[in-house]
């Protein structure tokens, strides 16, 4: 079956693409970055700030299972409903940069839309760090998936 | 008894998979990994073999300590590492999906 969210990496450079078709309408899908209760819900993440306009910015804050608390956040430059958003996104209190992020948001049919997530960092090193970042956390919910089917079959 | 150390084994356990992920944004030496962990010293040593002997860790001599980092080109032959980028964003546009299905029902 065809993956439906594809990652666009290029070996050496410095930027990525995140591509996924939706089976959604295109306005269903633009709310889901809208509205802040939903964006709460799809990312796991409490949002407290959250102005979608050009100047304006947004802040998550979201809690780790040992209740760390981890704060996100960026500036809205661009902000065209339906069609596209761009912004900054900022781990805070870590060492990665501040990225660059340009989402285009498209009409497939009248029930599929599709999203484009292009993704820039300061340098190839920061992409491949942050590349990494999630494989631990990956094996973990691959781990946990085995261990859920383990369990289905005790 | 020499078990046969593969990545599977290596990734089932939640310490080595926590030792990993402590290691993903920089290289620790065994004290300062230890030191994130409740568990005895000597336990987390010999996680910190069996990932150095499955090549997921690597050990790099600075001065007198010895430092452990991810070993990169063993996660790629592995397992791409994009793939567990990908399934995070897989996972979360599953649920912005499922959300929305139940958002436009309700409406």
């Amino acid at each position: 079956m065809e993956q439906k969210t594809k990652i666009h990496a290029e070996d050496g450079k410095q930027d990525l693409t995140i591509t996924r078709e939706f089976d959604l309408p295109l306005e269903l899908l633009f709310k889901a970055y809208e509205e802040p209760n939903i964006v709460e819900q799809w990312m796991g993440t409490k949002v407290l700030k959250l102005e979608n306009r050009k100047h304006g910015s947004y802040q998550f804050e979201t809690t780790d299972p040992k209740g760390n608390k981890h704060g996100f956040n960026g500036v809205i430059h661009e902000f065209v409903p339906t069609q596209k958003i761009t912004r900054t996104f900022e781990m805070e209190n870590t060492r990665f940069p501040i990225q660059l992020e340009f989402l285009e948001f498209e009409k497939l049919t009248e029930a599929t839309s599709k999203l484009t997530m292009h993704i820039v960092y300061r340098s190839v090193a920061d992409r491949d760090q942050m590349l990494k970042l999630p494989f631990a956390q990956g094996i973990n919910m691959a781990h946990n998936r085995i261990q859920d089917i383990l369990n289905s079959l005790k | 008894m020499n078990l046969r150390r593969d990545v599977f084994q290596a990734i089932a356990d939640p310490t080595r998979r926590a030792i990993l992920l402590l290691l993903a944004s920089q290289a620790m030496t065994a004290g300062a990994i230890a030191a994130n962990f409740d568990t005895a010293r000597p336990t987390v040593s010999k996680h910190l073999q069996i990932l150095t002997e499955c090549e997921l860790l690597q050990q790099q001599q600075n001065g007198r300590e010895i430092y452990y980092h991810l070993n990169v080109l063993k996660m790629k032959e592995v397992d791409d590492f994009i793939e567990p980028f990908r399934q995070m964003w897989d996972d979360r546009f599953n649920k912005l999906e499922a959300i929305m299905k139940n958002y436009k029902t309700e409406k």
